[in-house]
């Protein structure tokens, strides 16, 4: 039995030792016998290893680890396929442990083997920011890789008083009762870029290379959904959590002039959708996380493509700057509209066969208030993802720039992406298929299509008022204040006012043990100095005089005794 | 706005007649979906999706607001560019 994680983790190693084109060849070849591999897994555990008096489950294979494999194996080609013009293999030897961290732990039966993966899909993943090469990416990576990697020291805490409070690593259901849940449950939350966790993703993936954002959108997020469906199934904060992660971000989408940090903003409200899932924690609602995931890795990763090509082409993917590109990018125009017809759950499209599981799991429950905000956001990606960005791109003022259509490996990803994404709207049953539990879902009922068809085109009339009245706020180039200001303005201007204040206590203190210092030498100064009393010099006389003096009045005191 | 370049073509959404065909088309397929809320049975979870026209208003109401308020929020949060550049040299 080998490890499909394993597979890709070591077969990375000879990339960079690989000429062109026999490293090409092997790079599209290894997710395949990856995949080939993974589907002749049976449900069950494997990879046991013991290690002093705890044995790893490696290979833990049952419904909900399956879907969330096969997934990471096919954006893995995706993502691989993307790339392959951009002949670089430090992106493609780390993008290809990274795609393995992420599905080894999704495999992973246990705390230990799943802190291992957890952290090297920090490390493997800095580097596809770093390969940008810019200073603004660097300082992005690192700020990036803090946070991850301090998840998973969280997540070390909470399994090590896991393993003191219960003397089991086996990764199962852990629940918010004890401390050891709570601090795994953040750990997660930081992954999944929970509110006010969250501003590491827009901060980063937008920086990263134009193939390495593809690949960063798919794992990485997506693993703590699946982590948080194992761990906390049915936990009711969660509700709430993920119904606020769908809507904030909608409004910073649509002010946000970088059109891939807008594509960050949506994955966070996508996150938001999966997370709700997990919150309502039936089985429709967990089959609608898993779905969801399976779709959102697809069509999110197809709007990165086409925002990358157009960063490839044009050197820019800024709102203010684009327009027009549709002339000259017509085929990567063609299949940005078949992501953003996905991601805004469009009859016939994968988002609408997956989303709606979740609303309606919400609904059978009784939730209407977050059944409101998901309809909200349902509407509002529409409004961002779903029009902003290809009308923003390639459509709107024409920015007189003339760009090549994308290369043939990127439009030939994106094309058999978009491929999948329709395939899963239109034939859904192959998708459900494959999740966790029994499915007895119809998502195509009259009601349901009008509905959403009134939701979204109202959306879309909504957007054509706005923007025919000039009340549609314009793309500027601008930054917007979000979570990072924390760390990137407020502690550093806290820091440098304590280094202040402290210099002042400092520069004070000194002033005063100098005076103290000054004032003694002054002292010494008026008694010892050149004219002190103790320091003047004496004629011999005078001091044979007063001797003779102090001698007489010894002599008196001693007759008189 | 900036004429474009002449590279010899001219593309049909250039003309400005088109892109009001277009509008007028969304607007009528608008009015289609609306009024079909007469003809088909519901399965509402909740009261409010049985109102006429709910999920229709929805859509249009929550966007305008969404793009309102948004435009509100530029005026506290909007910055420069390169606003966290700014600060590099003096550390």
């Amino acid at each position: 039995m080998i490890n499909p994680a394993l597979l890709l983790i070591f077969g990375a190693l000879p990339i960079a030792f690989l000429q062109r084109p026999l490293r090409q060849i092997y790079l599209l070849a290894l997710p395949i016998v990856a995949f080939a591999l993974a589907l002749g897994i049976e449900d069950g555990s494997y990879g046991h290893i013991k290690v002093f008096d705890y044995t790893l489950e490696t290979l833990r294979m049952d419904g909900l680890s399956r879907v969330f494999m096969i997934i990471f194996l096919i954006a893995t080609f995706l993502g691989t396929l993307y790339a392959l013009n951009d002949d670089d293999p430090v992106q493609q030897t780390s993008g290809m442990i990274y795609a393995g961290a992420a599905v080894g732990a999704v495999l992973a039966g246990d705390l230990i083997s799943l802190f291992v993966y957890w952290e090297l899909t920090a490390i493997a993943s800095v580097f596809l920011i770093l390969a940008a090469g810019t200073e603004k990416a660097r300082r992005a990576a690192m700020r990036y890789l803090i946070i991850q990697v301090g998840s998973g020291v969280l997540l070390l805490a909470g399994a090590l008083m896991h393993v003191a409070d219960t003397g089991s690593i086996a990764f199962v259901h852990f629940g918010l009762e004890t401390t050891a849940g709570k601090l795994i449950f953040l750990a997660f939350g930081v992954k999944c870029a929970f509110p006010l966790l969250h501003n590491w993703l827009q901060d980063a993936y937008p920086e990263a290379t134009v193939g390495g954002t593809v690949m960063l959108s798919a794992f990485t997020t997506k693993l703590a959904v699946y982590s948080l469906a194992r761990g906390y199934a049915g936990t009711e904060i969660l509700i709430v959590i993920g119904a606020t992660m769908t809507m904030f971000p909608i409004f910073y989408a649509v002010i946000e002039n970088d059109l891939r940090r807008v594509l960050a903003y949506s994955l966070n409200n996508q996150l938001g959708f999966m997370v709700v899932g997990v919150g309502v924690g039936t089985e429709l609602a967990l089959n609608g996380t898993a779905a969801h995931a399976f779709t959102h890795i697809l069509y999110k990763a197809l709007l990165f493509m086409s925002m990358g090509a157009v960063l490839l082409r044009t050197g820019t993917c800024k709102g203010s700057e684009l327009g027009g590109l549709y002339k000259t990018m017509p085929w990567t125009t063609g299949f940005c509209i078949v992501g953003a017809a996905s991601i805004s759950a469009f009859p016939l499209f994968s988002g609408f066969v997956s989303k709606s599981m979740i609303l309606s799991a919400l609904g059978y429950e009784g939730h209407w208030f977050a059944w409101g905000v998901l309809l909200f956001a349902s509407a509002g990606v529409f409004h961002h993802s779903g029009i902003k960005i290809p009308f923003f791109a390639f459509f709107a003022h024409d920015s007189g720039m003339r760009p090549k259509e994308a290369p043939f490996n990127m439009l030939l990803a994106m094309g058999v992406t978009a491929f999948l994404c329709i395939a899963i709207g239109v034939y859904p049953t192959a998708l459900y298929d494959i999740l966790p539990h029994d499915v007895d879902y119809h998502p195509y009922s009259t009601a349901h299509v009008i509905n959403q068809l009134q939701l979204l085109l109202f959306s879309a009339l909504a957007f054509t008022f706005l923007m025919m009245t000039k009340l549609y706020p314009p793309e500027l180039k601008s930054t917007n204040l979000d979570t990072d200001y924390v760390y990137r303005r407020l502690l550093l201007r806290l820091i440098a006012w304590l280094r202040d204040a402290l210099a002042q206590v400092d520069r004070q203190g000194r002033q005063f043990l100098l005076g103290i210092v000054s004032a003694i030498m002054d002292w010494i100064q008026k008694h010892h100095g050149i004219n002190g009393m103790m320091s003047q010099t004496y004629s011999a006389g005078t001091m044979v005089f007063w001797t003779l003096a102090m001698f007489l009045v010894f002599l008196v005191m001693y007759l008189a005794a | 706005m900036t004429t474009p370049p002449d590279d010899g073509k001219t593309y049909w959404l250039d003309d400005m007649r088109n892109v009001r065909k277009i509008v007028w088309a969304l607007v009528i397929v608008c009015a289609g979906l609306f009024v079909a809320d007469a003809f088909y049975h519901k399965h509402p979870y909740f009261s409010a999706e049985s109102w006429f026209g709910f999920y229709a208003l929805y859509g249009f109401f929550m966007c305008v607001g969404l793009v309102l308020a948004a435009k509100v929020m530029r005026f506290f949060l909007m910055r420069d560019e390169d606003y966290y550049d700014k600060d590099r040299g003096n550390d």
